[in-house]
């Protein structure tokens, strides 16, 4: 019975049962009622994740220290960075808020890196999955809506707009790190696979 | 097998769920498992045929999101001085700001992510949760109804980080200074708030009430 159970795969959006078919590398399963991806595995998706994930960390550390946008109108300047951005809603009843908005753009991206490289750099290296992987991954797919840096470079082309007719803006080295930190992490997304995943860290499991 | 790359998981005798087999697939993984088991062996999720508690949990987070969202459009999003002339502006009023300036792309975007998309997630979530409660049958299209809601509901956040950019950057004393009013916080809550009413959301009940019938 048991055995029979773990080649079955139960749809996670609509709970048909399937049998977990044999699926080549770089080809998708879907789920037959509802057209979810059930597995997609890719050649070196691991590898690749990792180097994503250290590029993006990387990038995170520019993006929060330099100067993101300069402001320039008769005479007066100012230069802000991202540390300002969070900064804003510091006074009073709105704290909570900066606290949350260093979460959105700068906590959770830095910690799902982080996550994810712990998870599968000894995987790509083909060892065995580091203590409570499990844990930290699932910590990862939770944290994934609420990752918001992308969302993030949209909100600062519509403030560019905004303030365009009343000074002269600049965007600084750390509005590019930005940019290239949400091309990464949507590189990133597209080689992960939940399912697939956490097939490969069961059998690699002791 | 087939040239674009897909290919098709192999049904288990026609659509058969976990449920009606007697069995428990993990929502985060797919494993299946005996009624039994309490933990997913595989990945350590809680394991529940359905969550039972779902449509709790996503009126109560929907209706809290619905009730923020009323003060968000009142109250003033931004409050901007140029030469010591302040002026107010909610989110409507910085879309027709932006319309005045003849950018119609920014204005469509900003429009669209404060006033659109939050409406209609509360409109799409509401019908879900209702067709679920009712017992209606379900389709494809209302899982990936479900889908986009999911998806697109963390772009509404964009106005709140306009203002955070706006206020950090326009503090130019006497010439202009930007400063975040009140609505930012009840707008970044509403978008919280229907953000976890939809994960909250377990879409395996959508296709519950087929189960009986014959397909």
């Amino acid at each position: 019975m048991t055995d029979s159970l773990a080649n079955m795969i139960a749809c996670p959006k609509c709970d048909a049962l399937h049998r977990i078919p044999h699926v080549e590398k770089g080809a998708r399963a879907r789920c037959v009622r509802c057209d979810t991806v059930l597995m997609a595995p890719r050649d070196g998706a691991m590898t690749r994740i990792v180097m994503l994930s250290a590029t993006g960390l990387i990038l995170m550390i520019g993006a929060v220290f330099f100067p993101f946008l300069e402001l320039n109108v008769q005479g007066l300047g100012r230069k802000s960075s991202v540390f300002d951005a969070v900064l804003a809603f510091s006074d009073g009843l709105m704290l909570p808020l900066s606290f949350a908005v260093a979460a959105l753009i700068v906590v959770l991206p830095i910690m799902r890196f982080m996550a994810l490289i712990y998870v599968f750099a000894p995987m790509a290296l083909g060892w065995q999955p580091a203590r409570g992987a499990r844990e930290v991954f699932r910590l990862a797919e939770v944290i994934r809506p609420w990752a918001m840096a992308e969302i993030f470079i949209i909100g600062v082309a519509v403030a560019l707009v905004k303030v365009a007719g009343l000074a002269t803006v600049t965007l600084g080295p750390a509005f590019w790190a930005f940019v290239l930190l949400v091309i990464v992490t949507a590189l990133k997304d597209s080689f992960m696979c939940r399912v697939t995943v956490w097939q490969t860290l069961n059998q690699r499991r002791v | 097998m087939s040239g674009d790359g897909m290919a098709n998981a192999e049904p288990a005798q026609g659509v058969i769920t976990a449920r009606a087999a007697g069995l428990i697939g993990c929502a985060e993984c797919g494993r299946v498992h005996r009624r039994d088991v309490p933990l997913c062996t595989v990945c350590g999720a809680p394991l529940q045929s359905r969550d039972t508690a779902s449509l709790q949990k996503v009126w109560a987070w929907l209706f809290a999101g619905m009730v923020v969202y009323i003060p968000a459009n009142v109250y003033p999003m931004l409050r901007t001085s140029t030469f010591g002339n302040t002026s107010d502006s909610t989110i409507v009023g910085g879309v027709l700001e932006l319309v005045d300036h003849g950018s119609y792309g920014v204005a469509f975007i900003v429009f669209f992510a404060s006033v659109v998309i939050p409406i209609s997630k509360f409109i799409a979530i509401a019908y879900l949760a209702y067709r679920v409660q009712t017992g209606k049958r379900g389709h494809a299209r209302h899982l990936h109804l479900y889908e986009v809601v999911e998806f697109i509901g963390r772009w509404s956040m964009i106005d709140v980080f306009v203002v955070a950019i706006l206020s950090a950057l326009v503090q130019l004393d006497f010439v202009a200074t930007i400063n975040p009013g009140i609505a930012a916080v009840s707008f970044a809550l509403s978008v919280a708030f229907t953000m976890v009413s939809a994960n909250s959301f377990d879409p395996r009940l959508i296709w519950d009430t087929r189960e009986g019938t014959p397909a």
